[in-house]
């Protein structure tokens, strides 16, 4: 079983931070571009937009739903907002098409890097985390299941 | 650049400087903040009269014999009388200090409708409550049997007064009521309210949280039965509420907490209360809080009432005209008599990314369901954007608000 590299999260994460300094603190700007990045992800059908699916923990509504391939975990998500739809598109682009063991050992070091507690406060950064914790929650459930 | 007249009759520069939380910057940007019926801003004076009082008067009220404990107890009760003054209140101890509005209305609920409330019975509150004046009776009613009967509101955001006086009936005891709507604005008509309450035998609670900053209150004249607010929307500071009863009213209702102030003897067979107001104050008040809130009574009191509602007036409608004016803005709450509140929806925009944005911009405003859910429900909608005007906003910080929302409105 081939195993991806870890480097492979810390490129996406290191990428995003590339991104988000081409901003250069410009607050609007870097929260219209997390909301572009939401909108470039398709919609959640709306039977996924169950209970089940739903993210405890966060302000806005927040559906994922898991999809697993081979040894690969995929995410899809939607949210009623655009900002938290943007920020779990992030959560995606960085850990969605990784093993469950990728995803519980990987250390989203971007959320600080691109400073996101002083971007979105702390209600919203607690939402995030909450984000967080549902992936890897999933992840350790599959590792389990196996 | 739209025509903008100011109001010569106000200074807002000199009112402005009177504010240490206005001067500063959010995310590099001026603040402006709109969120005022959530909690005011607080003026220099209250906030020396809150220090001062630690640094110099602190100890407790009504308790010691010393010197300090003498100049603490007669500022409070200098406090009281200024309240009394402020809302034109017939005697002293009809004023009751405690933590906010939502204690306020509780201790009408668990005093007065635990004591005089029975199975059939019926609570009569409006549509546009918040919900510090909807679950403590939804509670009540759990306690007692009795029924909450609700008046229901048009789309403009008023009350429905077609065919309510149907909704009085000799079962009515108690009708609950906002002055003005915290997310509406509304001023409702509590005057005939009242009249037509008394005539059914019922009491009224005046939920008055939001009127007590922007709106001249005599309740001899309303001839309210309680009346409830908050000194933080006022200017003063948070955990200080007063609840205003009739004497004669306050004197037939048990004590609703138990514990030290409210007593005059106890044994351990028996107890004795004290008299109005101490009756209703159980244990150590808030007490820098209530001393300092005197400070805020003076703030109001130097600038008027009347030259408040003519400069919120003055911001609602050029926010009004301007904001009906652009398409895709969906205004919530458009009644004839309202406080400075304006409350909008974008359709298609979720009220909790317009908030994020306009404070990315530093304008601070209120997004959600305002604490009214079943006003949301009402109107069919998951939250709103309110913008909620004080003494010291400008219309520049109006414009500005405006110009975002439009800029928001319109992308894409």
């Amino acid at each position: 079983m081939k195993y991806p590299s870890p480097s492979t999260i810390e490129t996406r994460q290191d990428e995003i931070i590339q991104a988000f300094k081409l901003l250069e603190d410009d607050r609007e700007a870097m929260l219209h571009y997390i909301m572009e990045l939401g909108e470039q992800m398709p919609p959640l059908a709306n039977e996924h937009k169950t209970e089940a699916n739903l993210i405890k923990g966060c302000m806005s509504a927040v559906w994922l739903k898991p999809c697993q391939q081979g040894d690969r975990l995929f995410f899809e998500a939607d949210s009623n907002t655009a900002i938290t739809k943007g920020l779990i598109s992030l959560l995606i682009r960085i850990l969605s098409g990784e093993t469950a063991q990728a995803i519980l050992q990987s250390n989203l070091y971007f959320i600080q890097g691109i400073g996101m507690h002083q971007l979105i406060g702390s209600q919203r950064t607690g939402g995030l985390a909450s984000m967080l914790q549902q992936i890897k929650l999933i992840a350790a459930q599959q590792i389990k299941n196996a | 650049m739209m025509h903008i007249v100011k109001n010569k009759a106000f200074n807002i520069p000199t009112i402005r400087v009177q504010f240490p939380a206005l001067q500063q910057y959010i995310h590099g940007k001026p603040l402006i903040y709109l969120d005022n019926a959530a909690t005011t801003q607080k003026p220099q004076q209250v906030l020396d009269a809150l220090l001062s009082h630690y640094q110099f008067t602190n100890a407790n009220v009504h308790r010691g014999i010393h010197t300090l404990g003498d100049r603490a107890t007669s500022a409070l009760e200098a406090t009281r009388k200024s309240v009394q003054n402020l809302i034109h209140a017939a005697h002293t101890e009809e004023i009751i200090f405690t933590a906010g509005t939502t204690a306020s209305i509780n201790l009408v609920a668990n005093s007065y409708g635990q004591a005089f409330l029975q199975r059939g019975d019926e609570i009569l509150i409006s549509h546009m409550e918040h919900h510090a004046n909807i679950v403590p009776w939804q509670m009540l009613c759990q306690r007692t049997g009795a029924h909450l009967k609700v008046i229901p509101i048009t789309d403009t955001g008023e009350l429905l007064l077609e065919g309510w006086e149907q909704l009085f009936t000799p079962q009515t005891k108690i009708v609950a009521i906002a002055y003005a709507s915290n997310n509406l604005g509304t001023v409702n008509p509590i005057k005939e309210l009242i009249a037509k309450a008394h005539q059914q035998g019922a009491v009224v609670v005046i939920d008055a949280a939001q009127a007590i900053a922007h709106l001249p209150i005599d309740v001899q004249a309303l001839d309210c039965d309680f009346l409830a607010f908050s000194a933080h929307k006022a200017y003063g500071p948070t955990g200080v509420g007063i609840l205003y009863g009739k004497s004669e009213l306050l004197e037939r209702m048990p004590p609703y907490q138990g514990g030290g102030e409210m007593i005059r003897e106890v044994t351990l067979d028996q107890v004795i209360y004290n008299q109005l107001p101490y009756k209703f104050e159980a244990g150590t008040p808030n007490i820098a809080g209530i001393i300092a809130f005197q400070e805020a009574i003076n703030f109001i009191q130097a600038l008027g009432y009347e030259a408040i509602q003519q400069h919120e007036q003055q911001l609602l409608d050029y926010a009004h005209s301007q904001l009906s004016r652009l398409p895709g803005i969906q205004l919530i709450g458009t009644a004839p008599h309202k406080i400075g509140i304006v409350s909008l929806a974008i359709p298609g925009k979720h009220h909790l990314d317009i908030g994020m944005l306009l404070d990315a911009q530093g304008i601070a405003v209120r997004t959600g369901h305002g604490c009214a859910q079943p006003l949301m429900q009402r109107l069919n909608l998951e939250g709103i954007v309110r913008a909620s005007f004080a003494v010291y906003n400008t219309l520049e910080e109006v414009e500005q608000f405006m110009l975002t929302i439009q800029k928001l409105s319109q992308r894409k």
